[in-house]
């Protein structure tokens, strides 16, 4: 396969190639983020995740024709104006589902997955009579399409680089709210027991409430990122969902470490495999292994110890 | 939505400018004169007991306005509706007015035949125009078989197939393929290809057929890649780099759906700008419909291979654009598709009035060598083989969504559905 | 103080009027008032009754909520259409092709001789077998590495969901040997029985009525068995229950497969009555929609399932031939409101809100000693 090629030809493939799987795992950690919180922190399965992304990548889509014809001057920096606007949009459309569902099933996990896949049909008809059932196309400004070449060979994606930045910053704002903030604190110990937080005065619905918001809202920056590299459409959502919660139970339902490093294997594993094998075999193939290696290891990749 | 007898039920429908279209239409079509349903008594037009009264005569429209394959078949519903619209306003059909009933395919092939069946069974309607991916196709088909009924399919499709129950108002593959692969070939010199594809059976047969094409009867010319990714995949960025590697004269893309909008995004992004031809990248499934959810900026240079686009100069299609936007919308674009699905009820008109009857085998009968000087594409005519003889032609995105032609076969492209030496 | 004595009889007296009434109902009252072209309908809509009822003794009893029936529905309905797509591709039929005799979509996919592992679904028993033992090992492979490990509840799910993905991929995937996304289409006899004719059709829909019923009495007996009882205490305290000596695992790789089996069987009917098998029944759609066949009914009960599926897509025919932009709208409603609502589904509204009634109005009609159906706190 490689033996018609020169040396710095290879060298150039290889170093794209392993942008591409790096690309591939910004946005699976983007996928998965959202999910690590709602899903790992809180136990909600959430399956209108996908439709939270399609949010974002609305809003997005809203804005962009908003700028086209208010404001073109600045057109080139509405994508950031947007995202802002997805985070607070999916967010408070999270906090309202949580307020009018989620909150009065925190014990029955199983029915959330049910109330919230209700819920994702309910939005993918709502964006349908809304937007119409074709696609839409979000004209993405000029200067994040196109790529960057390092050398004759070597050529970087500008949006790819984006989505690693953002992929990156969303992460450590993440890290710092659960890890070193006070409400992180508070999160995680209703996480660890509902009743015992609740004693210790933690208002946990409120705390619950701005989680489920947050994890959201990062859903719907995902999903305003992803207008750059995939499609708008009201069924778009589906599409991100098993990949999603694949990322998080193999990396360890609670663990945010646990999510990124899942997202990386898988990524890679996807991405190497692409390279080498057809397409659709190297999906299954990825998927085979994942599920195998969670039967073998259900606990996922990292885990917490709790106390049950 | 079964209860829609009345095809004015569209609010932003002009009567007149239908009519005014309608009747421009009629001048360039058949005969103008206004036949009258007296002159055709029901019992003898209908001996089948189909839908068909004195005075109107019930077709079926069967599309999914639901589901992923909404965002394709929408096209195709607004465009039939529009065809069955101007015939009434022209008279109807052997002086009866065409109602229809409408169906959800809801995207899923077991809905499909089970709507199928109870439009044929239960409606006893005279016609459908309906389906769209092949799956729903292949999964109506032995129930129109097993009950006579007559369907009109318009998509673009991998052949392999001669139905005496289907009129095929789309190309089959070796239509839509060779004469673009050909055309690429000795106006560009492109000698080596790059096949890429949604993993299902249109794109995998379409690649065969152009596999065998590059490799049998071009000279000089070679297949490098051959890949295939799962409808819905949304990462396009290794296999990009793998064309990168085999550095293809021509990038051949059968992608369709949400994979469509990422892979040409994500080329584009990847620094291989379609409009700077290096290679070259040429697709059978990108119609105007699909580019407005890609973004006419991400595949403006790309060419694209089939019968019709939207910006063909004739006065058939110039009426056609303008009845369709007033009837729809201004901002609606037309596809190769919809523009098919228009002709499904102006053939079976023409097929009805030549037989004088809505029985399906005299349909059937008189349908080969029907003829449609009226067609937005130009003149068509039904083969033997129930597919339509039509022009070929390649047309070049432009960044505003629309396709400049650049070629178009000097004749009419023989429809072959089972081609020999392709299999 | 005298010990009570708990009975358990296989069938209460509200069980045996339960059965009774949607027996008569299967086999009186459809057939009576719908036509051809619905009993047909109403038959493929009992198919899914035969996943429901599985998902009630895998969700409700024993606490496993599997999104991947699907797999098991798909798996039974392509063992079957692989028997009747060989009846159908005689030489003779298939003429045309440069391989004739082989299956349409393979010559279009250039294969010119049958798969190895097609051609034992020449023969009829062997295809019956198939239509249960392939769900069922299916079903094992997948229960044995995760219950002996201990997953359960939530990633029990999504791994199941993940297997859908998997499946649904391969065989879109391999078209030459399943027919890809067009599925296994065209088939026509069964034993040189005209499967598509109508009478063919009522005929089936009355072997599937009788089918179901044999399912449903299977289910009862294991639902009232020791096993049974023993499911529901796994569900609730798994652990207590381990540490009293049972085998948690095997009990519930147990019913998974039974699960599994009733799926692969409502599929095979499936394939008969509707005439061809789709990869959209493998997705991971139709798997979700079948949990709520099974909620809707009410999860704890079997008989709940039965009228959960028919009401459901009973509603989707009817409310998309209606008004299909808001078939999503009461699909999605129909979700929420099951679990915010009615927990206990149809069965609930029955035992709580219809029941109380007819005591009122006929005493003494309807007095029952057990009544654990109604357990309001539904399974996680």
């Amino acid at each position: 396969m490689f033996s018609d090629y020169s040396m710095s030809e290879l060298t150039a493939i290889f170093a794209m190639q392993g942008f591409a799987g790096l690309i591939l795992f910004s946005v699976f950690v983007l996928m998965a983020l959202g999910l690590a919180i709602i899903f790992g922190q809180m136990g909600v399965i959430n399956m209108a995740h996908g439709e939270f992304m399609i949010l974002g990548a609305y809003v997005t889509y809203l804005m962009s024709n908003l700028f086209a014809d208010y404001m073109p001057a600045l057109f080139g920096m509405y994508f950031f104006v947007a995202m802002i606007f997805a985070f607070f949009a999916s967010g408070a459309l999270g906090m309202l589902v949580e307020w009018s569902l989620i909150r009065h099933l925190y014990k029955r996990p199983l029915d959330t997955l049910l109330a919230t896949w209700g819920l994702s049909l309910i939005l993918q008809q709502v964006y349908r009579s809304v937007f119409g059932a074709r696609e839409v196309g979000v004209s993405i400004p000029n200067w994040m399409m196109g790529s960057y070449p390092i050398t004759d060979l070597i050529e970087i994606p500008i949006n790819g680089m984006f989505v690693m930045t953002l992929a990156i910053s969303i992460s450590l704002a993440v890290y710092i709210m659960m890890y070193r903030s006070g409400w992180g604190k508070q999160v995680r110990a209703i996480n660890n027991n509902r009743q015992m937080a609740d004693a210790v005065g933690i208002n946990t619905a409120w705390t619950d409430r701005m989680t489920f918001g947050i994890g959201c809202g990062v859903a719907g920056v995902a999903g305003s990122a992803f207008t750059m590299i995939g499609s708008t459409g009201p069924t778009a959502g589906q599409l991100y969902i098993v990949d999603t919660f694949l990322v998080v139970v193999f990396g360890g339902a609670g663990s945010l470490l646990g999510t990124i490093a899942s997202a990386f294997s898988i990524s890679q594993a996807q991405s190497i495999m692409e390279f080498f094998l057809s397409g659709s075999m190297a999906k299954v193939l990825t998927l085979l292994v994942v599920v195998g290696i969670l039967m073998v290891r259900p606990q996922g990749l990292f885990t917490l110890k709790l106390r049950k | 939505m079964s209860d829609t007898k009345k095809p004015n039920g569209i609010n932003n429908l002009s009567r007149r400018a239908v009519l005014a279209g309608g009747a421009a239409l009629s001048a360039s079509l058949f005969t103008p004169k206004m036949l009258r349903a007296s002159d055709f008594p029901t019992d003898v037009v209908n001996t089948t007991g189909l839908a068909v009264t004195d005075t109107t005569v019930t077709c079926g429209i069967l599309h999914s306005v639901t589901g992923t394959m909404a965002i394709s078949e929408t096209g195709s519903v607004q465009a039939e509706k529009l065809a069955i619209e101007q015939i009434n306003a022209q008279g109807g059909i052997l002086g009866r007015k065409v109602e229809y009933i409408q169906e959800d395919g809801a995207s899923d092939w077991p809905t499909f035949a089970e709507k199928a069946r109870k439009l044929l069974v239960n409606d006893k309607v005279a016609s459908v125009m309906g389906c769209w991916t092949s799956a729903s196709r292949k999964a109506v088909l032995p129930v129109f078989e097993q009950h006579n009924g007559f369907l009109y399919y318009p998509t673009f499709y991998e052949g392999l197939e001669e139905s005496p129950n289907v009129i095929y108002t789309g190309q089959e593959a070796t239509q839509q393929i060779i004469a673009g692969l050909d055309w690429v070939n000795q106006t560009k010199g492109a000698k080596s290809f790059y096949l890429l594809g949604s993993d299902y059976i249109w794109p995998r047969t379409s690649n065969k057929i152009a596999r065998k094409h590059i490799e049998n009867f071009m000279d000089g010319c070679k297949v490098v890649g051959e890949e295939y990714y799962p409808l819905g995949h949304t990462q396009f960025n290794s296999v990009i780099n793998k064309i990168r590697l085999r550095k293809p004269d021509v990038i051949y893309a059968i992608v369709v759906g949400g994979s469509n909008v990422a892979f040409y995004k994500q080329l584009k992004a990847a620094g291989i700008d379609p409009s700077e031809e290096s290679p070259i990248v040429l697709t059978i499934s990108v119609t105007e419909d699909e580019i407005r959810g890609i973004g006419g900026e991400n595949v403006d240079g790309a060419y694209a291979c089939m019968k019709y686009f939207q910006s063909l100069e004739n006065e058939n299609n110039q009426e056609f654009v303008k009845a369709f936007k007033e009837m729809w919308g201004e901002d609606m674009v037309i596809g190769d598709v919809t523009q098919a699905a228009y002709l499904g009820p102006w053939l079976w008109k023409a097929a009805v009035e030549k037989a004088g009857s809505f029985d399906v085998d005299k349909v059937r009968e008189a349908s080969p060598g029907i003829e449609f000087t009226g067609a937005p594409e130009g003149y068509v005519r039904i083969h033997e083989n129930h597919h339509l003889w039509s022009k070929t032609r390649v047309g070049r995105a432009k960044a505003d969504g629309q396709y400049e032609v650049v070629y178009e076969t000097a004749d009419l492209v023989e429809p072959d559905p089972f081609p020999e030496g392709y299999q | 103080m005298q010990k009570a004595q708990i009975k358990h009889p296989f069938l209460t007296r509200r069980d045996i009027i339960g059965y009774a009434i949607l027996a008569a109902v299967i086999f009186v009252l459809f057939p009576a008032i719908l036509d051809s072209f619905r009993l047909n309908l109403f038959g493929k809509y009992l198919t899914y009754a035969f996943v429901a009822v599985g998902l009630t003794l895998c969700w409700g009893v024993g606490g496993i909520l599997s999104l991947g029936q699907g797999i098991f529905f798909g798996l039974g309905g392509y063992c079957m259409a692989m028997f009747l797509k060989l009846e159908a591709s005689t030489p003779e039929n298939t003429a045309i092709q440069s391989t004739p005799g082989i299956p349409d979509f393979m010559d279009w996919n250039q294969l010119t001789a049958l798969p190895w592992w097609w051609e034992p679904f020449y023969s009829l028993p062997f295809a019956l077998l198939a239509v249960v033992a392939v769900p069922v090992i299916f079903a094992f492979i997948i229960s044995f590495a995760m219950f002996t490990r201990r997953v359960s509840g939530v990633y029990f799910a999504i791994i199941t969901q993940a297997v859908v993905a998997i499946l649904a991929i391969l065989i879109i995937g391999q078209q030459g040997y399943t027919g890809g996304v067009n599925g296994i289409t065209d088939l026509r006899t069964l034993l040189g029985w005209d499967i598509r004719t109508e009478e063919a059709k009522t005929t089936l829909y009355f072997v599937n009525a009788v089918l179901l019923f044999t399912v449903l009495f299977v289910a009862q007996f294991v639902r009232k068995s020791k096993m049974g009882r023993l499911l529901i205490a796994m569900r609730d305290q798994e652990d207590r229950v381990r540490f009293s000596g049972y085998n948690v695992a095997s009990f519930k790789i147990f019913i998974f497969c039974l699960g599994a089996a009733f799926a692969g069987i409502g599929g095979a009917m499936f394939t008969l009555q509707v005439g061809f098998m789709s990869p959209t029944l493998i997705g991971i759609v139709p798997s979700i929609e079948m949990v709520i066949f099974c909620a809707v009914g009410g999860r704890m009960s079997i008989i709940g399932a039965v009228y959960g599926a028919l009401l459901v897509n009973w509603a989707k025919t009817t409310f998309s031939e209606s008004f299909p932009e808001l078939w999503l709208f009461g699909l999605g409603a129909l979700f929420i409101a099951v679990v915010m609502a009615f927990p206990n589904g149809l069965a609930g509204v029955w035992v709580e809100k219809i029941e109380p009634l007819i005591k009122k109005f006929w005493p003494g009609g309807a007095k029952d000693t057990v009544a654990p159906a109604a357990k309001p706190n539904p399974a996680e």
